[in-house]
């Protein structure tokens, strides 16, 4: 039994057009138009119990509101979903006891009181018994390390460690899902490796299922086997992350260290070269051509050093966006399922 | 009543960090205290210019107690904050907390204003005691009957003030700002609950008594002050409690339908 399944969620908002100027504002009051902007359209995917999956998607593709359908926040135009067999929207006391929902751009905790009143708040919205409440704590305290800080006042942490505690609030009833929205944003990178390890940790311990939504490829290169992408509304592309790789990184890079202090003036016939400085080179080669080209180059020059890298995720992603991007809506996308 | 204590330990747990705002509440009461002043010296002079030792059925004495006693009232009935603050929870998506968590919004924010009151109260005590304790004469302490009556009055008017102005903060979901709305209604409501001069003053005009009292704002300031001065007694002081009562319920009521409704339009467009 999957913990979500999605069956063709469809959102389409209306928006208000307002006019320009005065004259429209004034005509505005009189008659209004609206545009449809579908924000959502036919997703259908499942989740099964423990499983950490990335949405990804560039800004206005739907994951936000894919999210808050799945939170119950709002109504989907058209579709279903069932979410630890509820229906989201119907928002029962049951089903919100065993979930929660944090972005990262916004604040539950009471800011000028230390996070443990604002976890006290917490225990009685919940209505958790005491001993199991401390005990949660503890735990959660620990593994995210800030056990010396809940008495301290909100405002008065770091940005990374008021994510923590702003995770921990969230945590503390024991949620068998969790939905992050950009959990990350907006912290460096080591606060954001710390927080990542946590919920990696978390996960394995306790085998809460986690999908999250993140700009950072770190967030989901270090967490996701599995990963969503949305563009346009649609969902794209459901599978491993590693398939991303596979399918849309048809090119490796080849960094070279030549022997002497300049590159070879010919190095444009193995590849398109990325960059050149003194003696190093970067080129991009197909992939099926990688080992042909590097015994070329390695039977004509001296090389002193050599790697060969997956282009960054980020740009195979976003080459995924522009796939998408391409795709006349109605139309699936042509073998972009693994399924 | 499973529901009842949960929202009684939150109020317990509020209590904790509205008290985090003692010394703002201390100094914020004396500048309260400063209008008072000119109040008094205006009714001074309107007492000697009339040459009349009852005015609209109030002496001298009565008027400055029946002023002073509208102090209290609104202690309990005013909202600061409450519409605007709902109106903006709408607005940024703070919202969402209370639809993620197993919380209402409307019993969530009453136990917070709840613990809000009290700990005004607690923090303001002193001051307040100085001031009657000034004008000890103008008062002839009541029964105690009538110090219950009074008493739930008071608590009556906080929840006629709470969810009266809940109402206008949850207009938000409809409107994109309330503050100017507000401000109208607090000038409004500065006049007709009776909180500027007692309302026997407009008599004189036909019919204006008679508005005044089908509407709930008198038992913001007006109606509790006369409780304690014991110009409300007998039947007249059941039936207006028994009304108080009913306006209380019927706008938590309304309340909680415009909630209801609001948040069918917020799932369906906003979010």
């Amino acid at each position: 039994m999957p913990i979500i399944e999605a069956n063709g969620l469809s959102k389409t908002y209306r928006v208000y057009q307002k006019k320009e100027g005065l004259l429209g504002a004034l005509r505005g009051l009189f008659s209004r138009e609206y545009k449809e902007v579908k924000a959502v359209e036919d997703v259908r995917f499942a989740i099964e119990a423990g499983e950490i999956v990335g949405f990804l998607g560039p800004n206005g593709a739907g994951k936000t509101t894919t999210l808050k359908m799945l939170a119950g926040l709002i109504y989907p135009t058209n579709g279903t979903a069932q979410v630890l067999d509820h229906i989201p929207w119907q928002r029962e006391d049951a089903f919100r006891r065993r979930f929660a929902l944090v972005m990262g751009q916004k604040n539950q905790l009471w800011w000028d009181l230390p996070a443990a009143d604002s976890f006290q708040l917490h225990r009685e919205i919940y209505s958790l018994p005491t001993e199991q409440f401390h005990r949660t704590l503890g735990e959660l305290t620990e593994l995210f390390g800030v056990k010396e800080l809940t008495r301290q006042s909100v405002r008065e942490l770091s940005l990374g460690e008021r994510m923590k505690m702003e995770l921990i609030a969230a945590l503390l009833h024991q949620p068998q899902l969790l939905l992050l929205d950009e959990p990350t944003i907006g912290l460096d990178v080591v606060a954001q490796v710390t927080i990542l390890k946590c919920l990696r940790d978390y996960n394995s311990n306790r085998g809460v299922t986690i999908l999250l939504t993140s700009h950072y490829m770190r967030d989901v290169e270090a967490l996701c086997k599995r990963v969503l992408v949305i563009t346009q509304g649609r969902l794209v592309y459901d599978g491993p992350l590693t398939g991303i790789t596979d399918r849309f990184g048809r090119e490796k890079l080849v960094k070279l260290q030549f022997d002497g202090s300049e590159c070879p003036a010919n190095l444009e016939t193995f590849g398109d070269v990325t960059s050149r400085q003194g003696p190093t080179a970067e080129i991009k080669v197909d992939r099926q051509r990688v080992a042909a080209v590097m015994a070329a180059i390695l039977d004509r020059y001296t090389v002193l050093d050599v790697s060969i890298h997956d282009p960054p995720l980020e740009q195979m992603i976003a080459k995924v966006f522009e796939q998408g991007g391409v795709q006349s809506p109605g139309t699936p996308v042509p073998g972009l399922s693994p399924q | 009543m499973g529901a009842i204590r949960k929202y009684l330990k939150i109020l317990r747990i509020s209590l904790v960090e509205r008290l985090a705002y003692r010394a703002d509440f201390f100094l914020t009461t004396f500048l309260r205290f400063l209008p008072l002043v000119t109040t008094f010296l205006l009714w001074e002079a309107i007492y000697t210019g009339s040459e009349k030792d009852e005015i609209a059925g109030f002496t001298r004495d009565k008027m400055i107690a029946y002023l002073l006693l509208v102090q209290i009232s609104r202690m309990f009935s005013s909202m600061p904050g409450l519409s605007t603050g709902i109106a903006r929870d709408i607005r940024d998506g703070n919202l969402k907390k209370y639809l993620l968590q197993p919380i209402d919004l409307l019993w969530y924010l009453l136990s917070y204003r709840g613990a809000h009151k009290i700990a005004y109260i607690a923090t303001t005590a002193l001051p307040y005691a100085l001031l009657f304790f000034w004008f000890r004469d103008v008062f002839d302490l009541p029964g105690p009957w009538t110090w219950l009556a009074y008493f739930l009055s008071l608590v009556l008017a906080f929840l006629i003030g709470f969810f009266f102005e809940a109402c206008i903060g949850i207009a938000g979901f409809w409107l994109l700002e309330v503050t100017s709305l507000m401000y109208i209604i607090n000038i409004f409501t500065f006049f007709v609950s009776g909180q500027m001069f007692p309302l026997e003053l407009l008599d004189q005009y036909p019919g204006a008594m008679e508005v005044l009292n089908a509407l709930p704002f008198h038992y913001l300031a007006y109606f509790p002050a006369m409780v304690f001065l014991e110009k409300k007694q007998g039947d007249e002081l059941i039936l207006g409690l028994v009304i108080e009562l009913a306006w209380a319920i019927a706008l938590i009521l309304v309340s909680r339908w415009m909630y209801r409704l609001g948040l069918r339009h917020y799932s369906a467009y906003g979010g």
